[in-house]
């Protein structure tokens, strides 16, 4: 490999050519403050529109700075990365960028993990010395985000990642001047634009331009209402990312005192959306085992590939970019939306109240979850099944609102019937494992047989897009697994192409599946923290006695007292559901005069 | 948005003129010239068309229509009017011309008449400037012209009509 020597601030290094000076820098641990850049080195992608100058180097010999993101190292090259002239340059941008920026650090949520507030606070910024126009744009509220773009610094990231990473190509930059901005085709609302709500932008915004719902308000007042009874079910992604809002390392199972923090935030009930993972399991794997055994009766209508359902983000971007291929997803609701049905039927009736005295609240590591929970066909006369869904960071939130020390809380235990599960609906938050789990009841329910081993190595791991075959007794049963939407878009083109080799398919819209979701808090596109995250879900599966779906005895419990079998009338009234051709509705279908 | 059905005839001419650029997204700025001088403007049927063509997100067109200032989304008039807001013209007085259109013809800039005869924009300098204030309407070119001078142009369109 060819490479060049230059010299950093008086160090020497040498480094392949090709390398920009940032990275240079980076390899001899000197840090240069950036605030547009990002690099996502495991998804190979960066962003790098060299727009925000913060980055600006001296070298020796040339007449003005130069953007370290930008400029690539050359053979004997003499950087300074912290001259006077570096140093004022970059507050003089700091300043510009602030200028148009509202000062309200003290009420935004983005407060402490705002990059501009860093680079702003290290740099001596006390005071705004250039007072200019400032941009108007109304505030954007959608069920899931909300976009200020009035702090829209135009990084571009969430571009990005909106069309490069996901390809959902919602957001992009429109207009010139003082007037450009992020936005979305026609600037339209969010709301009336192709998002699927997966908020992976929010995720990578550095200030709060983008920004989850915040439906902290609404949930401490049903708290506070003595009339209702407030269940919450929390997903299984966020017991392993919470703690690290509360200072602990990523992939640190805080499931215990989670749970314990939920009962002191006045909860009633604290139950687990494992449950209605396992319960999940058993609708879609029985709704698999269905439609292969029809195909090999030779029935030309049934649909396979059959594609996962339990992602709303993925759901969306199916029902708005592939709307010919909605019948391959599973008709099974997702966990979050199965548990509300059963809590305000099953449960309400165990509790003998009405369903309107009993509020579902969820906690999500998902923004996506918000709409979900939004949608007109989850709810019974206006009355949803799932009244609040509120994602990991906000739960952080009322955590320290109602000054909970939380690394210092015990283990508690979730209550029953709803909070029983198995190792199956554990792992339901990594990529990988709801195929897995479903592996562990198809193979048992199709085989009659038991299944020793059941951990499924092969469908594990972080690569964009696996495959494995699993050997049902005889049967090969062809599994492909996408995580994040760019990669499930491989997948899904197959299948519309009729080339997809496969009988079930995996996606989850976020890059690492639900433990990277847009609620989770901030891990700036780090795989190690996904990495850590997954194999804190896998060491909790591997440390339950039951780890598949059908042996959990309140999911037994519940189709004998209630349901009957998986897949009958009753489950499909309460745990299925239809999608819609929403490309359609969104208007993105040109009309012709035939 | 009211839905623009677009004839058989312009579609068939944008599916052309996205083919002979080989449907390259990399050539989405000649194709949109090409569909602007073909449609006259670029609804957001024609964009939509054209990201369907060039299978790219509708946004990515619409981002780039609305950096550069020659892509318009309104219809022209059947007689454009450019009124030239560079600095020779802005100090003697064009401001002031402009706002003598807009009240003649009740819209405002970057605006059309509801009859689809006049279309306002201003302009930066079209390199005459020993005639500020400058007026183009198509490719007449009115110099020195006074708020008092607006009726007068106007009516040499009007009376072409008649």
């Amino acid at each position: 490999m060819e490479t060049v020597k230059l010299t950093i601030d008086k160090r020497e290094v040498e480094v392949p050519k090709g390398t920009t000076i940032l990275d240079a820098a980076k390899s001899i641990s000197i840090d240069i403050p950036t605030l547009c850049y990002m690099k996502l080195e495991d998804l190979n992608y960066e962003n790098n529109p060299g727009a925000c100058r913060v980055c600006m180097v001296e070298i020796e010999g040339r007449r003005n700075l130069a953007p370290s993101c930008k400029q690539e190292c050359l053979d004997g090259m003499v950087v300074h990365t912290r001259t006077p002239r570096v140093i004022n340059a970059r507050r003089t941008v700091v300043e510009l960028i602030i200028s148009n920026h509202p000062a309200e650090c003290l009420i935004c949520s983005k407060n402490g993990y705002c990059e501009l507030q860093k680079v702003a606070y290290d740099l001596g910024i006390r005071e705004i010395r250039y007072q200019g126009e400032q941009s108007r744009f109304e505030l954007d509220r959608s069920a899931s985000m909300d976009r200020n773009m009035n702090k829209c610094i135009m990084c571009r990231r969430c571009e990005t990642m909106c069309h490069k990473i996901q390809t959902v190509g919602a957001l992009t930059a429109v207009q010139r001047g003082f007037d450009a901005v992020v936005s979305t085709a026609f600037e339209k609302d969010i709301a009336g634009s192709t998002c699927s709500y997966c908020g992976q932008c929010v995720s990578l915004c550095p200030v709060n331009a983008l920004s989850g719902r915040n439906s902290q308000q609404q949930v401490l007042d049903v708290l506070a209402d003595p009339d209702k009874v407030v269940i919450i079910q929390t997903a299984p992604a966020v017991r392993t990312a919470l703690g690290e809002d509360f200072g602990f390392e990523p992939g640190i199972l805080v499931t215990g005192k989670m749970v314990t923090a939920l009962h002191q935030l006045g909860f009633d009930y604290v139950f687990d959306t494992d449950f209605a993972a396992d319960l999940t399991i058993m609708e879609e794997g029985t709704e698999l085992l269905q439609r292969v055994a029809k195909y090999q009766a030779g029935d030309p209508d049934v649909k396979l590939p059959l594609m996962t359902s339990c992602c709303p983000g993925w759901v969306s971007f199916v029902e708005q970019h592939f709307p010919g291929q909605i019948e391959n997803l599973s008709t099974a609701k997702s966990p979050q939306q199965m548990f509300g049905a059963i809590a305000k039927t099953y449960f309400a009736e165990k509790l003998g109240i009405d369903r309107n005295k009993l509020v579902v609240v969820s906690v999500m590591p998902c923004l996506a979850k918000k709409y979900e929970a939004s949608r007109p066909e989850f709810a019974v006369d206006g009355n949803p099944d799932v009244d609040i869904s509120i994602y990991t960071r906000e739960l952080a939130r009322l955590i320290r609102y109602a000054n909970i020390n939380f690394s210092e809380l015990p283990d508690g235990d979730f209550d029953h019937p709803l909070g029983k599960s198995t190792g199956a609906g554990v792992i339901f938050g990594t990529t990988g494992g709801v195929i897995e789990a479903a592996t562990r009841t198809a193979y048992e329910l199709y085989t009659k047989k038991n299944l020793e081993k059941v951990d499924f190595e092969e469908l594990r791991g972080l690569a964009g897009v696996r495959s494995a075959t699993i050997d049902f007794d005889g049967l090969p049963v062809k599994i492909g697994i996408a995580h994040g939407l760019g990669n499930a878009r491989k997948l899904i083109e197959e299948v519309k192409n009729g080339t997809s080799p496969y009988h079930a398919i995996e996606v989850m819209a976020c890059p690492g599946g639900c433990i990277g979701g847009g609620g989770q808090p901030f891990h700036c596109g780090s795989m190690d923290v996904l990495h850590r995250r997954a194999s804190a879900l896998y060491r909790e599966d591997a440390g339950k006695k039951l780890r598949k779906s059908h042996e959990n005895p309140y999911i037994q419990q519940l189709y004998k007292e209630y349901l009957g079998e998986p897949c009958s009338p009753r489950a499909h009234e309460l745990l299925h559901t239809h999608y819609f051709d929403r490309k359609e509705q969104l208007g993105l279908t040109v009309l012709t005069d035939k | 948005m009211e839905k623009i059905h677009l004839p058989q005839c312009k579609i068939k001419e944008l599916k052309e003129i996205c083919e002979r650029n080989n449907n390259d997204p990399g050539e989405l700025i000649n194709i949109l010239h090409g569909a602007q001088s073909a449609v006259g403007y670029l609804p957001r049927e024609v964009q939509e068309f054209i990201a369907a063509q060039l299978n790219i997100p509708v946004s990515q067109v619409y981002g780039v229509i609305t950096f550069y200032s020659f892509f318009t989304m309104l219809p022209k008039g059947k007689y454009p009017i450019s009124v030239c807001l560079g600095t020779a013209c802005y100090v003697r007085g064009a401001e002031k011309v402009i706002q003598e259109f807009e009240r003649q013809l009740d819209i405002k800039v970057g605006q059309t008449t509801s009859d689809g005869l006049f279309s306002l924009d201003s302009l930066r300098c079209v390199g005459a400037c020993g005639l500020a204030p400058v007026v183009t309407v198509g490719k007449k070119v009115y110099g020195h012209v006074a708020p008092e001078k607006v009726r007068a142009i106007l009516s040499d369109f009007y009376m072409l009509e008649e």
